[in-house]
């Protein structure tokens, strides 16, 4: 069972605050899906190997190769916050 | 002598070496040749994590993977596949970083160094291909800074990460263990030390009695040697004091020499790892014997030959072998001068003279070194005088025949000296019967006006030894 702790911990992790009146309604949700999941434990998987991916293929290679990369001025239509060329952020700890 | 190891210090180490000889990064054709080149100009929707793009694997990255491991003596691994790492922080912008978990590349290797007490063998744990992170400035210090600017042209360059076992038993060891490791990995090809970030490293260190902490952020093998032994000192002082070392992290300041306590709230499950859906797994153990049969001659390999082909000293093959550029150097000159005298002259004089000013090989010629030694070798110049020479090219430039005239080197013949000495001998018949006479202090005297008279170009053993030949011929 997911606690309301857990479901503050988790957003902490995606740096997502949480309100903490709203964390336990978060945990009750979460517990559903996490309960309808569930069922697949039923699933007998003894002596089955484990998948690793869905798509049946392996070794999927590009040989090493320049391509063009992206103007500088492209990048930085996606940061409202720039500075000499460099995308700026919040002071980070 | 076995080394006691007094305080049970052991270190592991855990070593990125960044595949900066590749042409482009791990999932994405974006150049790796950023070094020079202004913030963000390196990037494509795939390095910046863009919703929508699509890895795919480099070849030639899993090719350097398996080439690293064999050199490290690991297994390589059946079948492998990618994860993803998830944690926010801004120099990730896809929220996760793509690297390997349960089925690393490589595992089970060993490396030999030279350690407190002789070989030392230091067992790899494994060693696993990952993408780099962007790279964060920090506007002021880390821990009073204003603001983080961002560069995501490292962000997706290819980088292994190597895991050695808490193997090494003071910092000097671990020291020379990052030196070897740097050594095997330019002699593999596959990355070049000088450039920015090209080797990163991580220290687990613990001492009898404490728990182990994490040191993060040495950039350099000086540093890492710094680091842990601020790192010990601080766990000797607080264990004699009656407390506890308890397992953190802690990041090496390098200006200050010391390390900080970094808190952190992150454990390894919340890193939630899970196959990485946009690659598929790979399958690539029979790529390993064609490698294996590819490798270059490694260091120790090299030593060895350097003994039994040029029949040198082991000190002057260890020294000439600890970097390629050096081997490679020194085998051209060999081509050409006596071996041995070749050896001496590289590992003894040249490199001692590059060390001192911080160079490397690569700022001296070829040329130069040989027509230098061909010179003292003809007796040209005196072996003082070939120091000279190569401390001028170093220092000013020029070619070494121009530096020789310039500098008035060339050697005077063996009849001026004569001359002088009998010169001298007839202007001074005082030092001379004080010297008969027991006074042996008076040939130092002798010897210094013949090398007055000659503007100290004579060698001055040749001076002192015909000086001793025309006093024996006086007194008989």
């Amino acid at each position: 069972m997911i606690t309301k702790d857990e479901v503050e911990h988790v957003g902490w992790l995606a740096r997502i605050e949480i309100d903490s009146a709203d964390a336990e309604g978060y945990a009750t949700k979460l517990n559903s899906v996490l309960e309808y999941f569930g069922q697949l434990d039923e699933v007998d998987t003894d002596g089955v190997a484990p998948t690793y991916h869905v798509a049946d293929i392996m070794n999927v290679f590009r040989d090493d190769v320049v391509t063009d990369s992206l103007e500088q001025k492209d990048v930085l239509t996606n940061t409202d916050s720039e500075q000499d060329g460099y995308i700026k952020a919040p002071r980070i700890m | 002598m076995v080394y006691e190891n007094p305080d049970g210090v052991m270190i592991g180490l855990e070593i990125h070496v960044q595949l900066n000889k590749l042409n482009t990064k791990m999932f994405c054709g974006c150049s790796t040749q950023y070094h020079n080149a202004g913030p963000n100009t390196h990037v494509c929707p795939v390095c910046l994590g863009l919703p929508g793009s699509l890895p795919v694997i480099n070849k030639r990255a899993v090719e350097y993977a398996i080439r690293i491991g064999l050199a490290l003596n690991c297994d390589i691994v059946e079948q492998t596949q990618f994860h993803r790492k998830n944690y926010y922080y801004p120099d990730l912008p896809k929220g996760f970083q793509t690297t390997q978990y349960d089925f690393p590349i490589a595992s089970g290797g060993k490396v030999v160094i030279e350690g407190e007490d002789g070989e030392h063998v230091v067992r790899i744990t494994r060693a696993h291909m990952e993408e780099d992170p962007g790279r964060l400035m920090h506007i002021g210090s880390i821990e009073k800074s204003k603001g983080t600017l961002i560069d995501y042209n490292r962000s997706g360059m290819g980088l292994i990460e190597i895991v050695s076992e808490p193997d090494m038993r003071s910092p000097k060891e671990a020291r020379r263990f990052l030196d070897k490791l740097r050594n095997i990995m330019e002699y593999l090809d596959v990355f070049d030390s000088d450039l920015e970030g090209a080797m990163k490293v991580d220290a687990n260190v613990s001492i009898m009695g404490g728990d182990r902490t994490e040191v993060k952020n040495i950039s350099s093998h000086k540093g890492a040697e710094r680091a842990l032994l601020y790192e010990i000192m601080r766990q000797k002082n607080l264990l004699r004091r009656g407390g506890n070392v308890v397992m953190e992290t802690r990041h090496f300041d390098e200006a200050r020499g010391v390390t900080i306590s970094m808190r952190t709230k992150e454990e390894e499950h919340d890193y939630r790892y899970f196959p990485e859906p946009d690659l598929v797994p790979m399958r690539v153990a029979d790529w390993a014997p064609s490698i294996y049969e590819a490798l270059p001659e490694l260091p120790d390999a090299k030593r060895e030959r350097f003994v039994s082909q040029y029949d040198m000293a082991d000190m002057h093959a260890k020294a000439l072998t600890s970097d390629i550029r050096v081997a490679d150097f020194y085998e051209l000159v060999a081509a050409v001068i006596d071996p041995r005298t070749a050896a001496a002259w590289v590992a003894d004089v040249l490199k001692g003279e590059l060390n001192y000013r911080d160079l490397n090989i690569t700022s001296f010629t070829v040329d130069d070194i040989v027509e230098i030694i061909k010179l003292v070798v003809e007796g040209k110049i005196t072996e003082k005088s070939g120091v000279q020479v190569i401390r001028t090219i170093m220092d000013e430039g020029g070619s070494p025949q121009d530096i020789v005239r310039q500098n008035g080197l060339l050697r005077v013949e063996d009849d001026i000296v004569t001359q002088a000495v009998s010169e001298v001998i007839s202007e001074n018949k005082d030092a001379l019967s004080d010297y008969i006479a027991g006074k042996g202090k008076s040939l130092n005297y002798l010897v210094g006006q013949v090398m007055k008279k000659t503007n100290g170009r004579a060698d001055a053993r040749q001076a002192r030894e015909m000086m001793l030949e025309a006093i024996d011929r006086i007194n008989k």
